[in-house]
Parts: structure tokens; C-alpha cells; sequence
């Protein structure tokens, strides 16, 4: 064999090895998403908004526990954001050269891939030790942590991506500069810094391990974030381990439900980026 | 003498703001304003540190009673009887040091090829698609992971592969003795495998990033000499973005040894360290997940802590190294421009 056919032959395979990765890697994504419509979709029906999580092999559905993870994704997501903006705000208007910003910087990008479950190890020693129960607020708090460097990023990145020329000119009119970021900055990346937000609450709302220590679970309807609270990825947890097959319906439409709407979630972050920039 | 005159008015006005215009008193109470903002930004950065820093003072402080108990053993040993008090970490961190490896070997080549595509096989229209949809994988909660495993890809890889890998692989010397044993579809195997299901699209994602991080130059240089498609990734780029690669390949690595759910469905739960794959293990997470609550005795919990802390400086470790890496290809990009 010449030289040259061996490395048409190379070519080939390798070329050939990599879209079977490539096919490789989607059909895990069509199996999954097969698979969830496939023993979810059944179970999906009024009454699993209408009712709350039943004893092993009573009629009942989610509804204490979609509920209670709405709160806590929102709760998590209302203290995480707004801090995780401000810290962005200080990377790209402030740190960019200092010391202080890149250790931040590098710091945060740690944070961003920490394992979660040590996350809600922390909360746990931070909040359900010192308050002496699980509660409500310590789950939010662990999303919080969650939801922080996501944010922290996307913002520092789309501010960056503002025109200096913009903050210049906004400048020589006389605006101070917090004005200038506020006015001017946070307006032009706001689809960015949304974008950013959106992924965080994707991110959290499927997240178990950080609540299993700190939120806990709730077998009942509650509102009360300063006890143990009811949320769904515990309960497709515990459900799906139960022996029960009824239990284990309910696992299957939660987690249905909890898939489809983190990819629904995505999909619009990523329009609105696209949308954005164009 | 115009410079000495301005510094002496500037001076006059700030020692006076009474007899300030109105405008000059706007600029006054400014400079407070940006000064709080500042401040209020720099808080809130600083609360990123905090956070990192008082994770590692938590667990340090909780996992103090059972380092002191059993002193550099608790690494060693591969007890963990929470009757008669004993623990030691060595059966977890066997388990997620294991499922990781195996997560690697699968994952690693399989994200090179869809970064291949992605970069330089797949037509511009199928870019985009193929891109996001491998995002949406790494999107999927990592609980589903575990159900889907737990109930439908354990009993497949039960009933065709395992057997499969024992018939043809059991049968080599050394390398056998890891396919040994029942095919039960939970183990060490399982979780390595849906382990590198889920860390793919990362690496996947930070591959494709520095791969287009190469100058077009460079490719159709390549090209123009002659090159094969194979032949310009594996001796222009590749080359070019090692170190990029390898630090999306540690990136991956963290996410791999902290992942809890998903194993925890699969990987059978028990303390025991064996050579074969196809039996039962433990992670680290998997312990955390499945006991934390459970623990019963102050020393029980602590050594569950202490469990936490080998794992948060475990993948620190790795995490700080993949960073540095990509840092190191990002500045050497940033001297050429």
C-alpha cells in the first residue's frame, strides 16, 4: 500500500471514528428523552397539580411538591442573582486589572464546577446546624450558592462586551460612573445578563443532592420556608427507590415534568441570545 | 502657576460646600455615589471568596473530630462500620477514583470526535444543532441520570452487555478478573459509563472552544501542504491546543468525582472495594447522599464529613490545574494577537 492510500485509509477511519461519536453522544440525549415521554406522559394528568404527595398506594400527585420547588428555585435564584450581578459588575467595571479581580475571577470559576452535594454540605454545617432543623431557607440558600457563579460569569462577560466607547461617551455627558453602569452598561447587556440568569435557574431546578441536607423533604402542602419543604427532585428520589409501583409513576411524570421544563428553559436563553446579538 | 491655581480653588471648594453651586455640590455628593456602588460591587465579589473559603473552613472544622480519632488511617483503611465506630475512606474514594477512570476512558475520545465534527467535518448548517443538542445532555439533571440508568439502561446492560463482556473479555488474563462476576446491571461499570454520559458534553463543549481558538492560518497552511483532515487535528491542532485539552479533560475529571446522583441510583451502595467492575461500590457522594442524614453519633457524621473534605480537595486539586491550563492557552493567544 503506497503512502498516500495508507493516509487516505487513516482518514477515513478517523473521520468515520469520530461521527460515531458524534451519533454516539446524541442517541444517549433520544434514548433519555424516549424513554421519560415514554413512562412519564401516561402519569401526567390533572390531578398531579391537583393533589399532594400520597402514602404508598394511594391515589395523589405532585402538587405540594412542584409547588414547593417553584418557591425554592425562585428563592434561590432571588438571592443568588442579584448577588451574583452585582460581583459580575465588579469583575468587568472595577477588577478587570486588579488583583482582587482575578483572584475573584478564578475563584469563581472553581465555585462554578464545586460538586454540589459539598455545597449542601455547607449550607448544612452554616444554617441547619446553627438553626437546629432543616428548613425551606437553607435549601434556597444552597441554590443560591448554586446559582451565584453561574451568574457571575454570564454578567462579567456580556458587560465586557459593551463598547467602551458607549461608557466614554456616556462619561464626557457628565454621568457619573455608577450612573453610566446602571444606565448604560446593565441596558445594553441586560438580554446577556438575563440569558445568564435564566441557565442558573435551569441549573438549580433539578439540583438534589445540595437539598437533601438542607431543605430536606415535605410529605405535606407547605408554605413554611422555615421547615423541612417539600420539593420535587427529593421526591422523584425517594420515589423512585420506593418498591411501590404508584410511587414510582409519580417519579417518572416528575421527572418528566422537571426535564421538560429545564429544556424549555435552556432553549429560550439560548434564543434570546441569539436573538440579542443578531 | 495654572496648575498651582487650580489645586488651590479645588481645595477652597471642598473645604467649603456651602457656598457651592448647585452643580458643584451634583459632582460632590457623585464621587460618594461611585464610591458606593464600588464598594457595594467589591462586597459582593468578594462574598464569591468568602463562600469557597468558608466551604473549606466548614468542613475542616466539622471533620476534625474523626481526623483526630483516626489520625492518617481513616485514608487507609477500608472500614466503615458506624457500630462499632469505625471508618475509614479508602472503599469511597477507591469507588469514585474508579467510576472517574472509567468516565475518562469512555468520555475522552468520545468528546474528541464531537469536537472534531463540530469544528471541521459538519456543514455550517448542522454546527449549530448538533452543538446545542449536545449542551441539552449536559442540561438534564443529574437525578434523571440515575432514574433512566437505575430503570432502563441497568437491565440492558444486564442482559446483553455484561454477558457479552464477560464471554470475550473475561477470558484475558489480569484484565479479565475486572468482567468477573454476575451480571446484575448495578456496579462500578454502570455509574462509570452514565458517568461519561454526562461529562461528555463538557468536554465535548471546551474542545470544540479551543479548537477554534487555532488561527485559520495555521489549518489552511496545512491544508494547502497537503494535509489530510485527520492529519491537520492531530498534528496542527491538537498540538497547538494541548494544553486546552487536557484542561477540559481535568474540567471534566471535577465534575466526574463530585456527580452524586446519578451513582448513587447505580453504583449498588456497598463498602467493599473489588477488582471486578461488575460488583457493587460506593463513591464518596454516594456515601454523602445516602447516610448524611442517617448518621447517628457525632463521630459518624464528622467522618462523613471528613469523607466530603477528601472530595472537596480532591477535585480542588483537579479544578485548579484544569483552570491554570486553560488560563495558560488563553494567555499565549492573547501574546500572538
Amino acid at each position: 500500500m503506497s503512502i498516500y492510500a495508507r493516509r487516505r485509509v487513516v482518514n477515513r477511519v478517523g473521520l468515520t471514528l469520530s461521527i460515531l461519536a458524534t451519533l454516539f453522544g446524541l442517541f444517549w440525549l433520544f434514548w433519555l428523552l424516549w424513554t421519560l415521554f415514554g413512562n412519564g406522559l401516561r402519569w401526567i394528568g390533572p390531578r398531579l397539580f391537583l393533589e399532594s404527595t400520597p402514602p404508598p398506594g394511594a391515589n395523589g400527585g405532585l402538587a405540594n411538591a412542584i409547588v414547593g420547588s417553584v418557591i425554592l428555585t425562585v428563592a434561590g435564584v432571588g438571592m443568588g442573582a442579584p448577588a451574583g450581578i452585582l460581583a459580575g459588575t465588579y469583575l468587568a467595571e472595577f477588577g478587570r486589572t486588579s488583583r482582587l479581580g482575578s483572584i475573584v475571577r478564578f475563584v469563581n470559576d472553581i465555585l462554578l464546577s464545586a460538586p454540589s452535594i459539598i455545597i449542601g454540605v455547607f449550607v448544612y454545617g452554616l444554617v441547619v446546624l446553627r438553626v437546629g432543623h432543616f428548613s425551606g431557607w437553607a435549601g434556597a440558600v444552597a441554590l443560591a450558592l448554586i446559582v451565584l457563579p453561574v451568574v457571575v460569569r454570564t454578567t462579567e462577560n456580556m458587560m465586557r462586551l459593551v463598547p467602551d466607547s458607549l461608557r466614554e461617551a456616556a462619561a464626557a455627558l457628565g454621568a457619573p460612573s455608577w450612573k453610566v453602569t446602571i444606565r448604560i452598561v446593565y441596558r445594553s447587556a441586560l438580554p446577556g445578563i438575563t440569558t445568564g440568569i435564566l441557565l442558573g435557574m435551569a441549573r438549580v431546578s433539578g439540583e438534589t443532592a445540595p437539598l437533601l441536607f438542607t431543605a430536606l423533604n415535605n410529605q405535606f402542602w407547605s408554605t413554611d420556608m422555615s421547615r423541612p419543604f417539600p420539593n420535587l427532585p427529593a421526591v422523584i428520589f425517594q420515589f423512585a427507590m420506593s418498591p411501590y409501583e404508584d410511587w414510582q409513576h409519580l417519579a417518572w411524570a416528575g421527572a418528566l415534568l422537571i426535564t421538560v421544563t429545564i429544556l424549555v428553559i435552556n432553549i429560550a436563553a439560548r434564543m434570546l441570545m441569539k436573538r440579542s446579538k443578531s | 502657576m495654572v496648575t498651582q491655581a487650580g489645586a488651590v480653588t479645588q481645595e477652597s471648594e471642598s473645604r467649603t460646600p456651602e457656598s457651592l453651586s448647585p452643580s458643584a455640590a451634583g459632582v460632590r455628593s457623585v464621587s460618594l455615589g461611585d464610591r458606593f456602588f464600588r464598594g457595594l460591587t467589591g462586597f459582593f465579589a468578594a462574598l464569591v471568596l468568602l463562600s469557597v473559603f468558608g466551604m473549606l473552613v466548614t468542613l475542616l472544622v466539622g471533620s476534625w473530630p474523626a481526623l483526630k480519632t483516626f489520625g492518617p488511617k481513616f485514608l487507609a483503611s477500608k472500614e466503615w462500620n458506624p457500630v462499632t465506630e469505625q471508618f475509614g475512606a479508602l472503599a469511597p474514594l477507591y469507588g469514585t477514583v474508579i467510576t472517574s477512570v472509567i468516565a475518562l476512558l469512555v468520555g475522552v475520545p468520545v468528546s474528541f470526535g464531537i469536537a472534531l465534527v463540530i469544528t471541521e467535518l459538519a456543514p455550517r448548517w448542522l454546527k449549530r444543532p448538533i452543538g446545542v443538542a449536545i449542551e441539552l445532555l449536559a442540561a438534564i439533571p443529574s437525578i434523571i441520570y440515575g432514574m433512566w440508568g437505575l430503570f432502563v439502561f441497568a437491565p440492558v446492560f444486564a442482559t446483553h452487555l455484561q454477558p457479552w463482556l464477560t464471554d470475550h473479555l473475561g477470558r484475558l488474563p489480569i484484565l479479565g478478573l475486572l468482567f468477573e462476576g454476575p451480571p446484575m446491571g448495578i456496579g462500578m461499570l454502570t455509574a462509570g459509563l452514565i458517568l461519561a454520559i454526562m461529562i461528555i458534553p463538557f468536554m465535548a463543549a471546551v474542545m470544540r472552544d479551543v479548537f477554534e481558538t487555532v488561527p485559520a492560518s495555521l489549518r489552511e497552511s496545512a491544508y494547502a501542504l497537503g494535509c489530510t483532515t485527520w492529519e491537520v487535528v492531530w498534528r496542527v491542532i491538537l498540538p497547538y491546543t494541548r494544553v486546552g485539552v487536557i484542561g477540559g479533560v481535568m474540567l471534566g475529571l471535577g465534575r466526574a468525582l463530585g456527580e452524586t446522583m446519578a451513582v448513587t441510583f447505580v453504583i449498588g451502595n456497598a463498602h467493599d472495594i473489588h477488582l471486578s467492575l461488575f460488583m457493587p461500590g460506593n463513591t464518596i457522594s454516594s456515601t454523602l447522599a445516602n447516610e448524611f442524614t442517617e448518621a447517628t453519633t457525632p463521630l459518624y457524621t464528622s467522618s462523613l464529613l471528613a469523607l466530603g473534605l477528601v472530595l472537596f480537595v480532591l477535585t480542588l486539586i483537579v479544578l485548579v490545574a484544569a483552570r491554570l491550563m486553560l488560563m495558560k492557552l488563553r494567555s499565549r493567544e492573547g501574546e500572538r494577537t
